[in-house]
């Protein structure tokens, strides 16, 4: 082999070296995304037939959505925790005219109603999906999640996590685009 | 003395609720009655990746949400549909990562080409070295 070609492989372990520790600080710095976004956004919502969630409240279904005008879909579970810190928030955006509806997730109508009585109830409507199947339906992978579907019963935004009081600004927005 | 007490609040602390009072769905621990699709669906269930555990697949499992997958799962392949079918439905909602039979693609074809190519330049490395004791 000629010497300048060895000379090159010589310093191909130490590149290999380098470009495995900036794979590695890459990560460390910027751990990858936990997040798994729905893949349902711009899609049609899934057809679906929920019974209530809680007492005196009516259940929800596709039918409910597409009547013109945006609504928020809340996945939420009477027994998580970030779903009763993002309650306030939720308040807020009901007073700001924005139409809530919310699918219980794996839940007892007595144990929302005594999350509702807690912390507040911004819904219009409640469906109880005791298995997750419509949660899944729609691509969504935990609770809470918020979706904006649009007055064409088209899911146009999906927020992962608790809404919190920065947010709200966003979903607002989400909503007026998707008038 | 405070030392004790910490303990002591520490093992008291109930820990933060992340499971529902819900009991599992019904086919979530119990197998199809008919052993050939039983089959198909454990199958498929190894290669379905767990949407809140990450790194279990949903037959490895014991969250909640995994459980409600493996229902779904059973209930969609005893319905008719093929474990492909079925596999399809959840990419379309989750997108790839809920597979772990990744498709050969434009993001995952060097998982394909690499070994080939890494043993192809292993070939070639050694060539040269057996070439080079000859002389």
């Amino acid at each position: 082999m000629k010497l300048r070609t060895v000379r090159i492989i010589l310093w191909a372990p130490l590149i290999l070296f380098l470009i495995f520790v900036g794979a590695f600080a890459t990560g460390l710095i910027r751990p990858e995304s936990r997040v798994i976004p729905s893949k349902m956004v711009g899609k049609p919502l899934p057809q679906f037939v929920l019974p209530s969630g809680a007492p005196g409240m009516q259940g929800l279904s596709t039918a409910d959505f597409a009547k013109g005008e945006p609504r928020l879909l809340n996945v939420f579970a009477s027994w998580c925790v970030p779903c009763a810190a993002e309650a306030p928030q939720l308040t807020q955006l009901a007073e700001a005219g924005v139409k809530i509806d919310a699918i219980a997730i794996r839940d007892r109508p007595e144990d929302v109603a005594g999350f509702l009585g807690r912390w507040g109830n911004p819904y219009q409507r409640i469906g109880s999906d005791t298995q997750s199947a419509v949660q899944i339906a729609m691509g969504s992978a935990g609770v809470p999640e918020t979706f904006v579907v649009d007055g064409k019963g088209i899911i146009r935004h999906q927020h992962i996590g608790e809404i919190r009081p920065e947010d709200v600004p966003a979903i607002l927005a989400a909503v007026k685009a998707a008038r | 003395m405070r030392r004790l007490a910490i303990l002591l609040a520490m093992a008291m602390a109930a820990p933060a609720l992340a499971d529902s009072a819900m009991p599992p769905a019904e086919l979530a621990y119990s197998q199809l009655p008919d052993p050939a699709q039983e089959a198909r669906a454990a199958a498929l269930m190894k290669t379905l990746r767990c949407l809140v555990c990450q790194g279990q697949s949903i037959a490895d499992s014991d969250a909640e949400m995994a459980g409600d997958m493996r229902a779904l799962v059973r209930s969609r392949i005893a319905a008719g549909e093929t474990p492909d079918q079925v596999r399809g439905w959840l990419i379309e909602r989750y997108g790839n990562w809920v597979s772990y039979d990744p498709p050969l693609d434009r993001l995952t074809w060097p998982l394909w080409v690499l070994p080939a190519v890494l043993i192809a330049a292993g070939a070639w490395l050694a060539r040269g070295r057996f070439r080079k004791r000859k002389h």
